[in-house]
């Protein structure tokens, strides 16, 4: 079976980086790269109740997810998904240990709810009504590959649309120093196994022996390994190119995934 | 969905390490649940916990990835002669075209909660060896097994709260069906913590008492502890009749609340629809359910009306977890497995601690075990966020 299939819509936040229309334009050099602090969005589409309990890796999800939906004109309600993150909300983490570590161990049980690695899902499945199916992933620093996988088998077997989203962001410290992913980056795509007009490039990826590709810009380059999301910039790159092109993304030890991309006729 | 082989399948949790010492505890009516004196935890509960866990030992190369939550997955694989087949079936496919999809809810976390107990007084730094990758990571489980079992094709670890080991049977079944790979080592490994202990206690979530699913008098979860693993191939031509076969998968949402059930289970209802479905079933097909049944009031209110609006209230059903504590993102492998051996076994194993059926639940919930042949079991898994996994198990003709 080929792995393939058609991407619909993007959404991008990162350093620097306030949407995929201007990640595009980093991507191809039409604008410079300024990296400055991630700027998260409010999470819209949640109960002000809601919103208030979310911590910044949800927003960053939902953020990401929100702007793929509407790029690709689609009802998100319908859309299964693939979330990817290396760990969650770090600081939600740090918190509860800290409580854990202290004498009296008193936990918020809001806090509790939330730590699960699913809870971005879980807020987006609440905030969209989506009642279709929906998987959370860790690879650590293959998060992004292994969602895309994910993302590629559920399309070619099951046949529908699917809505991958990639995110990570920052623990405070002491964690920091263990695993320092330095601020928020997300990507999110609607990837549809047939083209559509909202189409904007097929996708056809395998797995490979052969070693992944790094960015050649050295600003670019530290962002695609600050953050497992943004393993995703050599795919991001030729996407935003609008040309046919292949490469390879960073993986497990052992594998890379080979991407090619080829653009849809139709803008 | 074309059905897969349950080429080999191993559980251990506090009810016995592997299936033989599963089955007799079971058939025994036993539990596993005891009185919580689990490290440096101070509530009053019970929890099923796993005898010997931190006396398993990883082998050297891999000792970055100590921690109770490998330790514990180390125990398991060797039970059953499964880490032996693994291994036999990574030289007939190929190490390459062998996956590993494994469901856990908090990894080795314990290992950061005792490092922060440990932080350096003046910079408040972890001590230096703290290993977060290979321990708290939520894929370092996946991450040990893979490398410990030496299997080169995709991994990764799924996260969906207490559905997380259910949900890998439907990535490991995508990818076997999309070519990448032959073989799949699925499962779920989750180990006790503070963070689930504490955690559950603060939402009220967790009894005092071994839990009762189903009972009037139902007050709560007895968290536990398991790791429980399947090899899953294609079903080979010339099947020799018998064998377990994972039948039909269904996935859905709730859209409701992060840490409740929707009160009519209507996500619960459409999970098992859709295995059904894709299994090509009807609800009278299926002869036992084991329930998600984690004896929290809400969980099993909802669950019982989602099974009876999907297959009334004549299917004999039961919550294994009276005997085994809901071992959170492992309980849908082990559940699995428990299906598998009911099925093999012709066991419905009552539900245990359950002295008086609430009467309001319409499910037809069974306390005393029951020996009949089965030909197909649905088993329920549920979790935080609203994520829900029905599986459904057979026997091959």
């Amino acid at each position: 079976m080929n792995l393939s299939a058609y991407v619909g819509g993007l959404g991008v936040l990162g350093p620097g980086l306030a949407n995929w229309q201007q990640a595009a334009d980093v991507l191809t050099g039409r604008q410079t790269y300024r990296p400055a602090p991630t700027v998260l969005p409010m999470p819209t589409i949640l109960a002000a109740a809601e919103r208030r309990r979310t911590g910044r890796v949800v927003k960053l999800a939902l953020g990401v997810a929100s702007e793929a939906a509407a790029h690709a004109g689609a009802d998100p309600s319908a859309l299964a998904s693939v979330f990817s993150s290396s760990g969650g909300d770090g600081h939600n983490c740090h918190e509860l240990c800290y409580a854990l570590s202290v004498a009296g161990r008193e936990i918020s049980p809001t806090r509790f709810a939330n730590s699960v690695h699913n809870a971005a899902a879980g807020y987006w499945s609440i905030g969209t009504g989506a009642m279709v199916e929906s998987t959370v992933l860790c690879a650590f620093d293959a998060s992004f590959t292994a969602g895309l996988l994910e993302a590629l088998t559920q399309i070619v077997v099951d046949e529908a649309p699917v809505l991958l989203v990639a995110y990570d962001s920052e623990y405070p410290e002491p964690l920091h120093t263990k695993r320092p992913i330095p601020d928020a980056f997300g990507v999110a795509m609607v990837l549809t196994p047939e083209p559509s007009a909202s189409s904007l490039a097929r996708v056809d990826a395998a797995l490979t022996e052969l070693s992944y590709d790094r960015m050649t810009d050295p600003d670019l380059e530290a962002l695609r390994t600050s953050f497992p999301a943004a393993r995703s910039l050599p795919l991001l790159r030729l996407l935003a190119a609008r040309s046919d092109g292949s490469a390879i993304l960073e993986y497990l030890d052992v594998s890379g995934l080979q991407v090619r991309i080829e653009p849809c006729p139709c803008p | 969905m074309k059905p897969l082989l349950l080429e080999t399948y191993t559980a251990t949790s506090c009810i016995g390490k592997g299936t033989a010492a599963t089955l007799r505890t079971l058939l025994e009516r036993r539990s596993g649940l005891s009185i919580c004196r689990f490290e440096t935890v101070d509530i009053d509960t019970h929890i099923g916990e796993v005898a010997g866990v931190d006396e398993a030992r990883l082998p050297e190369e891999l000792f970055k990835f100590e921690c109770r939550n490998n330790r514990l997955a180390e125990l398991a694989l060797h039970q059953d002669g499964f880490f032996d087949a693994v291994q036999r079936a990574a030289e007939r496919w190929g190490r390459r075209r062998v996956g590993v999809f494994l469901g856990t809810s908090t990894a080795g976390i314990l290992q950061t909660e005792m490092a922060y107990r440990h932080r350096d007084p003046v910079s408040g730094a972890l001590p230096a060896s703290f290993e977060y990758g290979s321990t708290h990571n939520s894929f370092s489980v996946a991450d040990y097994v893979r490398r410990r079992c030496r299997l080169h094709g995709p991994a990764v670890a799924v996260s969906c709260a207490c559905a997380s080991s259910a949900k890998v049977f439907g990535s490991a079944r995508r990818m076997i069906e999309a070519g990448l790979i032959d073989a799949a080592l699925v499962g779920g490994v989750d180990s006790l913590c503070l963070t689930t202990l504490y955690g559950f206690h603060s939402l009220q979530l967790s009894s005092s008492a071994p839990c009762r699913p189903f009972d009037v008098a139902r007050d709560g979860i007895s968290i536990g502890e398991a790791a429980a693993f399947a090899l899953l191939e294609r079903v080979p031509d010339g099947c020799a009749g018998g064998e377990v076969l994972l039948l039909g998968i269904g996935e859905s949402s709730d859209a409701y609340h992060m840490s409740a059930p929707h009160p009519e289970g209507l996500g619960a209802r459409r999970a098992m629809q859709a295995a059904l479905k894709s299994a090509a079933l009807d609800p009278g097909e299926i002869d036992y359910i084991n329930l998600h049944g984690t004896g929290t009031p809400s969980n099993d209110r909802s669950e019982s009306q989602a099974v009876t609006s999907v297959f009334g209230p004549t299917t004999p059903c039961s919550s294994t977890k009276g005997a085994t504590g809901h071992t959170l993102g492992a309980a849908g492998a082990l559940e699995a497995v428990i299906s598998a051996l009911a099925i093999t076994h012709g066991l419905m194993p009552g539900g245990v601690h359950t002295d008086e059926i609430d009467p309001t639940l319409t499910a037809y919930y069974i306390r005393d075990n029951r020996r009949a042949p089965i030909a197909r079991v649905l088993s329920n898994s549920f979790g935080f966020g609203g994520t829900n996994c029905s599986l459904i198990f057979g026997r091959a003709a």
